[in-house]
């Protein structure tokens, strides 16, 4: 079963990378994404913060980064 | 949190880049970026600190946090940065201990076995003892290896005062099609010890009357548990200004998993007594066991998150994780931000749903006729069928001089919910909602 998902999973992602081959901008188009507001995590106090919350009142944790622990709270 | 920082640095060629910038800065910056190392007004050796503090308080006099943290970041320049984190907070309040509300007032076993406590006729049982303070400091290093590759390093140590937890990270990153896609590989471990209040419990045993019995005697003082992850992420430049990122991750767990201060009630399921539905009773005390989970748990997710600014400057962040476990337990969680941009001022309103199914050791309760059949067995609300949901606003206030104040409030809202049970339980509360509000202040300078 979860043999299958990687494989799919591996498929997956190189369909991914050739289509995104077709995607992006060229160096003097990143005016926009070079805002750090625009980076992916631009409040990583905040989100460390929720994470933190969410981690020890909800069953899953991570996704976005690393699965969380390092505390007793769950 | 490494490969966070590594997806911050494929975006960030600048550290803060305004909208009345001149052309000229911004080609320079894009072309700096280009060749992989940039080295801006911004990125001097200068450190940048982010310092808040979060109130968090549940209704009901249930548990409140205070945490107070502090994060600075020295840039070497754009792509090579130092963080260092130290997080601190305080617990206090009560929590429920997973025993159910009953008709009679209920009296229980401290974890330490010096003292009781009591939960009135139809009230939650909730452990009032609890209280904790923990620190935790971590660190991340990350850094280009040439014009294709990145890596990242991390650690991070947190101790309160029944739990110290050890753990070390890295990764990878590699750049293709003009760094427009990012792919990055992430593995992570931690060590996690716990030492409960009054030893380690033994899963599935009837809570002793006091730390005089023999169960207490014969238990270990502590146990630990090991954790491993691995995330595999991809990330893309959609447009200008458009950015999406997919990841998948694995996380597995082994060790003592269970929570050594939750317990479950066992109900007499004798239809034909007059105490059908009510606790069921051994040698004239209340049966409650402590609650046993599988050694092991195998965790995996997949996240998808995208970052749009649209032509007037306002940004919107969206994001959807699926996750799935060997417990049994799926769920599935929406976050979605939109920030209002202004000129020195920005407001950012938010909402996140979550939805997870429990686990399949999950029981409310255990049964009179069946309680000495079951392996596992947990009550603990986190692991049944769970959906809460968050609302908050988030505003922030930029000087001139680059520094900025911010605040944020939310509600969190959750609502269990399961079978009823049956007799007299079903007159019972089984699956009370929780609210709690956060209040959060911060200041980057």
């Amino acid at each position: 079963m979860s043999k299958h998902f990687m494989l799919m999973g591996v498929i997956g992602i190189t369909f991914l990378i050739t289509g995104c081959s077709e995607m992006g901008v060229k160096a003097w188009e990143r005016d926009v994404l070079a805002q750090q507001e625009m980076s992916l995590i631009n409040e990583p106090v905040e989100s460390s913060l929720n994470d933190h919350v969410y981690f020890s009142k909800e069953a899953s944790s991570g996704g976005q980064g690393f699965g969380g622990g390092g505390c007793g709270c769950n | 949190m490494v490969v966070k920082g590594l997806e911050v640095a494929v975006v960030a060629v600048t550290k803060t880049m305004k909208k009345n910038h001149e052309l000229a800065k911004v080609l320079a910056a894009a072309s700096c970026a280009l060749i992989g190392s940039l080295s801006t007004a911004h990125a001097e050796e200068s450190w940048d600190v982010d310092s808040a503090f979060l109130l968090y308080s549940e209704s009901d006099g249930r548990v409140s946090a205070a945490e107070p943290v502090i994060s600075a970041t020295k840039n070497y320049d754009s792509e090579t940065r130092l963080n260092v984190k130290l997080v601190a907070d305080t617990l206090t309040g009560a929590s429920a201990n997973g025993a159910t509300p009953s008709d009679e007032a209920q009296t229980f076993t401290s974890p330490s076995g010096n003292g009781t406590y009591t939960a009135a006729v139809g009230d939650q049982p909730l452990d009032d003892t609890f209280r904790d303070t923990r620190v935790a400091l971590s660190s991340n290093w990350n850094a280009p290896i040439n014009r294709d590759w990145a890596y990242g390093v991390g650690g991070y140590v947190s101790k309160e005062h029944d739990y110290q937890s050890l753990g070390v990270s890295s990764s990878v990153s590699r750049y293709l099609n003009q760094k427009n896609t990012t792919l990055t590989l992430g593995l992570g471990a931690a060590n996690d010890t716990i030492n409960p209040e009054g030893g380690v419990p033994t899963g599935l045993f009837q809570v002793p009357e006091s730390a005089s019995s023999s169960e207490f005697a014969q238990r270990d003082d502590s146990e630990s548990k090991s954790i491993m992850d691995a995330v595999f992420g991809l990330t893309q430049v959609v447009n200008r200004n458009t950015i999406m990122q997919f990841n998948y991750s694995i996380n597995t767990s082994s060790g003592y998993l269970t929570d050594p201060y939750k317990i479950l009630s066992v109900i007499d399921d004798d239809s034909t007594g007059n105490n059908y539905g009510g606790n069921y009773t051994v040698n004239n005390r209340n049966l409650y066991l402590y609650e046993k989970r599988p050694d092991s748990r195998l965790k995996q997710s997949l996240y998808w998150q995208t970052k749009h600014q649209f032509d007037n400057n306002d940004i919107l962040d969206v994001s959807y994780r699926y996750m799935f476990d060997d417990w049994g337990i799926t769920s599935h969680t929406i976050d979605a931000k939109y920030r209002f941009r202004f000129d020195h001022q920005y407001l950012e309103p938010q909402l996140r749903w979550y939805s997870q199914s429990k686990a399949d050791f999950y029981h409310r309760y255990l049964d009179s006729s069946a309680y000495t059949e079951v392996d596992f067995a947990s009550a603990d609300y986190r692991l049944g069928d769970l959906d809460t949901y968050t609302i908050g606003l988030r505003y922030g206030y930029q000087f001139a001089d680059e520094t900025e104040f911010y605040t944020r409030f939310s509600l969190y809202h959750q609502e269990s919910s399961g079978d009823d049970g049956y007799g007299k339980l079903t007159s019972q509360e089984l699956y009370p909602g929780l609210d709690a509000a956060m209040l959060m202040i911060g200041y980057k300078f």
